[in-house]
């Protein structure tokens, strides 16, 4: 079987849900090789990785290939596409992943496919265009392709592979240094999952209200172990940061649960979370466009709605 | 400064938005053709550097004969000048052809920091600030909510998952932003009337040094095989809250196995 790069997602050494999802994918097309781009490569890690499949695990330890924006990255993947000659490289196809595979395809004079929720034979792409409208196949037809997977699309399965380790050291150009990292800030909400790799989102709208009121929200997502969400008239008052906005502007959501609370479901919003597997909307207007699009509904007030709801389920769990 | 804005026009997606079935290309003429909402920040920002630092504002963009409403409205907010990319051996263009075609075009109309939105509402990669900086030898500073520039030095916020990075660079630079960055102004009437004297110039594929053979559908690193309308999403059960909204929904999360 061919070999197939993964770009492992990593926090603090922690291999995220979405690289157990694409080596899950490679697996049916050929055979993973993670790449590891950074310091911070551990026993846990590795085991982690050889539990979903990886045959092989391509270690790139140096701080410098963190330390600048994306170009690196881009420049290990572009040298272990010369040395292995992979059959495809998949990354995750979140704002970083599709910029690294952007860099990669100009590198390697290969196509690139960027949110593909689906692979078969031939690597054939499954995309969900226009905020869910419209399904496309495509296909690389020149070069390596490149494709990068919206988290959520495949359940990760494990499957015990070797995980053999080889240490790679890429020497970086100058371009590739142009822009350098000086401080990393956090701001993130305590333990929630991050928002596009979820698999259950909890978004607030307008008819949450204020910022305060945006516990609401928080108490639900936290009994279901989700991440929450804000459409763009939630982040625009300022009651929640921009970086969870959900929509055209803001960032596309594909969980298996969207629970939408005080959200109309205007087209901008529709365009980032169309494509959730099940749908739960709960809004005081029965003439919300978000109805068409729920699997079940709630016409009435998130603010009685929502708590009675997490109170449930924590009583039936 | 030399800042150079990069527009899009994009179907208006509060309009029925269709491929075209001979060539599977975006059918512009399905809906109406509107400013890539994300460009207006980049435009806006581009404004405020210039207000900042001095310099010259050109709007570059890529398109068929219609796309100069987009460069009116750049311009009309308060851009110099602007360069319309426009010839019929572009139609089809996939991300890889664009950024080279655009690549192309700002290495011969010159630049210190080119600007454009994090994305375009349409196609959605992603990926052409990051491909522009690659061919282009130029810092990328992407996913920007903040932009500073001191001199020759720039520094961004960029917005990640956790929060921000600190990023800085020498120019020159490409910089793609995220609406958090700024509210783009609206044109005014006397900026509309002046839209209408600024220089615009016409560039084809030989005008820029663009080999047609690297560019439109022909060249596509990628094809489209086929495509279909998603089936609707069959209608689902509405309720109406009377007192126990919240227990119907827990009852319907059970039935799903999410709780």
């Amino acid at each position: 079987m061919s070999e197939i790069l993964v770009l492992v997602e990593q926090v603090d050494g922690e291999v995220k849900k979405v690289t157990l999802e694409l080596l899950t994918l490679a697996r049916s097309l050929g055979t993973p090789s993670a790449v590891w781009a950074g310091p911070g490569f551990t026993a846990d890690a590795k085991a982690r990785l050889a539990e979903y499949g990886a045959e092989k695990v391509y270690v790139a330890g140096s701080a410098d290939v963190v330390d600048h924006v994306v170009a690196p990255k881009a420049e290990l993947l572009a040298q272990l596409v010369g040395s292995a000659a992979p059959a495809a490289v998949l990354v995750a196809a979140t704002a970083e992943g599709k910029e690294i595979a952007g860099r990669l395809a100009v590198k390697t004079d290969s196509g690139v496919i960027t949110d593909a929720v689906g692979l078969s034979e031939g690597f054939v792409a499954d995309q969900s265009i226009f905020g869910g409208g419209v399904n496309v196949h495509s296909r690389v037809t020149k070069g390596t392709p490149i494709i990068a997977v919206r988290p959520n699309s495949t359940a990760p399965a494990p499957s015990p592979a070797a995980g053999t380790e080889e240490e790679v050291s890429v020497a970086l150009s100058d371009a590739a240094k142009a822009s350098k990292i000086v401080e990393r800030v956090k701001q993130e909400k305590g333990a929630r999952p991050e928002l596009t790799e979820a698999a259950i989102v909890v978004s607030g709208g307008r008819g949450v209200g204020s910022a305060e009121n945006f516990s609401i929200i928080e108490g639900l997502a936290d009994v279901l172990g989700a991440a929450v969400g804000a459409s763009r008239a939630a982040t625009d008052a300022g009651w929640y940061p921009h970086q969870f906005q959900v929509g055209q502007t803001g960032k596309t959501v594909s969980p298996q649960l969207y629970i939408a609370a005080g959200i109309s479901g205007a087209i901008q919003h529709r365009a980032g979370m169309q494509t959730a597997k099940t749908i739960v909307a709960i809004n005081k207007d029965p003439e919300a466009p978000i109805f068409e699009l729920a699997d079940f509904g709630v016409v009435g007030d998130l603010h009685q709605v929502v708590p009675q709801l997490a109170d449930e389920i924590s009583k039936r769990k | 400064m030399n800042i150079v804005v990069c527009v899009k026009q994009v179907p208006d997606t509060a309009t029925e938005r269709k491929l075209r079935s001979d060539d599977k290309t975006l059918d512009r003429d399905a809906a109406d053709g509107v400013v890539n909402e994300l460009d207006e920040y980049a435009v806006e920002e581009a404004l405020k550097l210039k207000e900042a630092h001095g310099g010259e504002v050109t709007v570059l963009t890529m398109g068929p004969g219609k796309a100069t409403e987009t460069i009116r409205k750049a311009l009309a907010m308060g851009a110099d000048k602007a360069v319309h990319l426009t010839d019929d051996a572009l139609h089809g263009s996939d991300a890889l052809s664009t950024s080279y075609a655009m690549a192309q075009t700002l290495k011969k109309i010159g630049f210190d920091l080119v600007i454009l939105g994090s994305e375009s509402t349409d196609a959605r990669t992603g990926v052409l600030a990051a491909m522009l900086a690659e061919r282009l030898g130029a810092a990328q500073l992407t996913l920007a909510n903040k932009v500073d520039i001191d001199g020759s030095s720039i520094s961004i916020q960029r917005l990640t998952d956790y929060g921000y990075d600190k990023v800085e660079a020498t120019l020159p630079a490409v910089v793609s932003v995220v609406e958090k960055i700024n509210e783009p102004r609206y044109p005014s009437f006397k900026g509309i009337m002046a839209a209408k004297k600024k220089p615009v110039a016409t560039m084809g594929v030989a005008d820029a040094e663009i080999d047609a053979s690297q560019v439109g559908l022909g060249a596509a690193w990628s094809e489209v095989v086929d495509f279909a309308a998603a089936p609707p999403r069959a209608a689902g059960t509405i309720v109406k809250d009377e007192g126990d909204g919240g227990v119907k929904a827990a009852d319907f999360l059970a039935s799903k196995k999410f709780i």
